[in-house]
């Protein structure tokens, strides 16, 4: 083929591609890009009346308000704490669950589906059961207790108790419920690493640890960068969790999360504050997007080539 | 390093719970001179590249010894076997440059063979070198052509200098020329350095052309082993004498009365000293000689040249197989007829087998 025969096919190419993409792109601009510019205006729009969908002016009163409420400050913190502790050890526990199922050829199905039970069962319906595991009353003192009265420690109650022992619970709940999700993702990914790289390490006399550090984990690294993204993404986003253990009151309870804060600002009982949910969502959107980047370039940076 | 297989026999369990065992290696039994190559030569799935996984450790074997020299290497793991391997599909690590990949292996080492980063570049400098890469070196595997590919497996097999190395198939995933090219590529590498090497494949020219032993292989049992042109010449049983040559050898259901051999009416050769019976007669394309008075009569169907060889394809009713190829050589071709023709057999070529076993059977 001639030159200017492939470079014609190319634009041809792109054009139809575009014309295939066209619908998916009418509704990602109409359902969420639109969307996002509508709350980055509501979000500069002062003393805005839902009622008579007027404002005083444009400014960033807002922002400062958001910014010196304590709620707020509280959510943002509860959402990094869970973001930093939940997922890296989320990643690494569900590496070393999938590298376990990967070596053992008969239980891999079964364990598989063990694991994946989480991911289909309902948010809500776990964090029931969390709850009831932690949670101390005046009748019972919750499984979880029981079990550190029988080694001798002092009880606590992890849902109305101490802050670091809720933390301790919703931390210990997101885990439990992103797990299966990157269990399966681990498992397929180690499994579709040809064996033959690892017939060829043992001959060139690579110790396990070291097959696993130089040829295991670089080849699975594309899976594991999705992976910590998207957890980060997903813990930033985390709320449901935390209604499941703690109620819809977490401002209260102290458990609010970013996404939470925006929700009750909306739709809580002090409610009704367009203007200042709008702010904590782009300021919620800006950190997300910073810190999706720099993922981004590290695993660039990182990544297997060829 | 000379290598001694003795009793070797690999059995697989079956893959589902109604298949059967699978035997794919069946009591092997014979000795690998040192300093050799060797082709390991039968049709895929004959087990093949399972007797080199068992030689380099890589699979165990259900009975059976492995000797390397005096040593009894069978249960010694693959590492400290001194073996390198050359797989199939390069086995290149992909996210490791041509450097990083041939050093690997030397990474490895521990205790007082640990040698120093510069000590490793070097090595993999001088083995680069020997298979002509060196100009590679900072190249991911992705980014180079196949044969290149197989040039630093081939270093990567070479740099720790094993006693034994093994190469399954390692050029079938080359188009026809580089195949040629890397085959002699492969003969020198293995003259320069002396190592004792087993060269696995399926392709009966690419075994002869190369190996200074083959050893013919068939459903996991052990046929022959000897120089290719004795291989060609003088093979044990039918099998062998169809698996070599090209184009295969002609056979044809044949008898033998009174010490006479008969292609159906026509008696091709006297003087035949086997006891009467059918057989199998093998005659070599090259064992015809165009005759218009030969014994051997057969229609014509065609003659074809194919570079420097011209062949007469014709057929006859007691042949097997599509048609009889025989190679003539251009003056000696002259056709008399245009739907039939005779030749005379030479004695040499022609061979007889076993109806039943398809064992060979020698006369004279
Ligand atoms: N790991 C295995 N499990 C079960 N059967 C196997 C295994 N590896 C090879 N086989 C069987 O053993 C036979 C020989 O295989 P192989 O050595 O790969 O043949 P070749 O290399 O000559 O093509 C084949 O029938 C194959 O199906
Ligand atoms: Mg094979």
């Amino acid at each position: 083929m001639t030159k200017s025969g492939v470079k014609r096919e190319g634009i041809m190419g792109t054009l139809s591609g575009w014309l295939y993409l066209a619908p998916a792109l009418a509704f990602l601009i109409f359902f969420m890009v639109y969307p996002l510019i509508d709350v980055f205006i509501y979000s500069f729009e002062e003393g805005y009346n839902s009622a008579s969908q007027t404002y005083f002016g444009i400014g960033g009163y807002n922002y400062s308000y958001v910014l010196r409420d304590p709620y707020f400050l509280q959510a943002v913190k509860n959402t990094f704490i869970l973001v930093i502790f939940t997922v890296p050890i989320s990643t690494i526990l569900a590496l070393l669950i999938s590298l376990a199922l990967n070596s053992i050829e008969k239980l891999k199905k079964l364990f598989q589906t063990i694991y994946f039970l989480p991911y289909v069962t309902n948010t809500l319906a776990v964090g029931l059961v969390f709850m009831i595991l932690f949670r101390k009353t005046p009748y019972t003192d919750g499984l979880i207790n029981m079990m550190i009265k029988a080694l001798g420690m002092t009880t606590v109650d992890f849902i109305e108790g101490p802050y670091w022992a809720k933390m301790l619970v919703l931390c210990v709940y997101v885990i439990w419920i992103v797990m299966p999700f990157k269990i399966l993702i681990l498992t397929s990914a180690l499994a579709s690493v040809n064996p033959v790289y690892y017939k060829a390490a043992r001959i060139d006399g690579a110790s396990k640890t070291r097959i696993f550090f130089k040829i295991t984990l670089p080849m699975i690294s594309p899976m594991i960068f999705y992976l910590v993204i998207t957890g980060f993404i997903g813990a930033f986003k985390a709320y449901s969790d935390a209604v499941a253990i703690f109620g819809v009151d977490l401002n209260a309870a102290g458990m609010n999360t970013m996404v939470g804060y925006v929700y009750d600002m909306l739709y809580g009982d002090g409610g009704g504050y367009p203007s200042y949910a709008s702010a904590a969502a782009i300021i919620l959107f800006a950190i997300v997007l910073t810190i999706t980047v720099i993922n981004l370039i590290v695993s660039k940076k990182t990544a297997p080539k060829g | 390093m000379e290598v001694r297989l003795e009793h070797l026999t690999k059995i697989f369990p079956s893959r589902d719970k109604k298949g059967s065992e699978v035997v794919a290696v069946n009591d092997f039994d014979f000795t690998i001179p040192e300093g050799k190559l060797i082709g390991l030569l039968g049709p895929s799935g004959c087990g093949k590249s399972t007797v080199l996984y068992m030689i380099c450790g890589l699979e165990k074997p259900t009975s059976g010894k492995i000797y390397f020299g005096e040593d009894d290497v069978t249960d010694i793991p693959s590492e400290k076997r001194g073996v390198g391997l050359v797989f199939q599909n390069y086995a290149l690590y992909p996210h490791l440059t041509v450097r990083q990949n041939i050093t690997f292996p030397l990474e490895n080492l521990k205790g007082e063979e640990k040698l120093t980063k510069e000590q490793r570049n070097q090595k993999a400098l001088e083995a680069a070198k020997l298979v002509q890469i060196e100009g590679l070196m900072d190249r991911k595997p992705g980014e180079m052509s196949g044969g290149q590919q197989q040039r630093v497996a081939i270093a990567r097999a070479l740099v720790k200098m094993p006693k034994v190395l093994l190469m399954d198939e390692p050029l079938s995933n080359l188009d026809a020329r580089l195949r040629l090219q890397t085959r002699e590529e492969i003969r020198r590498i293995q003259k320069a350095t002396g190592i004792t090497t087993i060269f696995v494949t399926h392709d009966q020219e690419e075994a002869m052309s190369i190996s200074d032993m083959i050893v013919v292989m068939k459903d996991g049992i052990f046929q022959q082993m000897d120089a290719p042109q004795k291989v060609y010449d003088d093979p044990v049983n039918l099998f062998v004498a169809k698996f070599l040559g090209t184009p295969a050898i002609n056979v044809f259901e044949a008898e033998v009365n009174d010490k006479k051999l008969y292609i159906g009416e026509d008696m091709v050769m006297d003087k035949v000293n086997v006891k009467d019976g059918p057989v199998w007669c093998g005659i070599r394309p090259e064992g015809f000689i165009l005759d218009e008075e030969g014994a051997l009569h057969c229609s014509l169907t065609g003659v074809d040249v194919m570079g420097r060889d011209t062949s007469i394809v014709s057929t006859n009713p007691k042949m097997t197989g599509l048609n009889i190829r025989a190679i003539i050589s251009a003056e000696d071709l002259k056709l008399t007829s245009k739907d039939s023709v005779r030749f005379n057999i030479k004695r040499n070529k022609t061979l007889l087998f076993d109806k039943e076993t398809e064992a060979r059977i020698y006369y004279d």
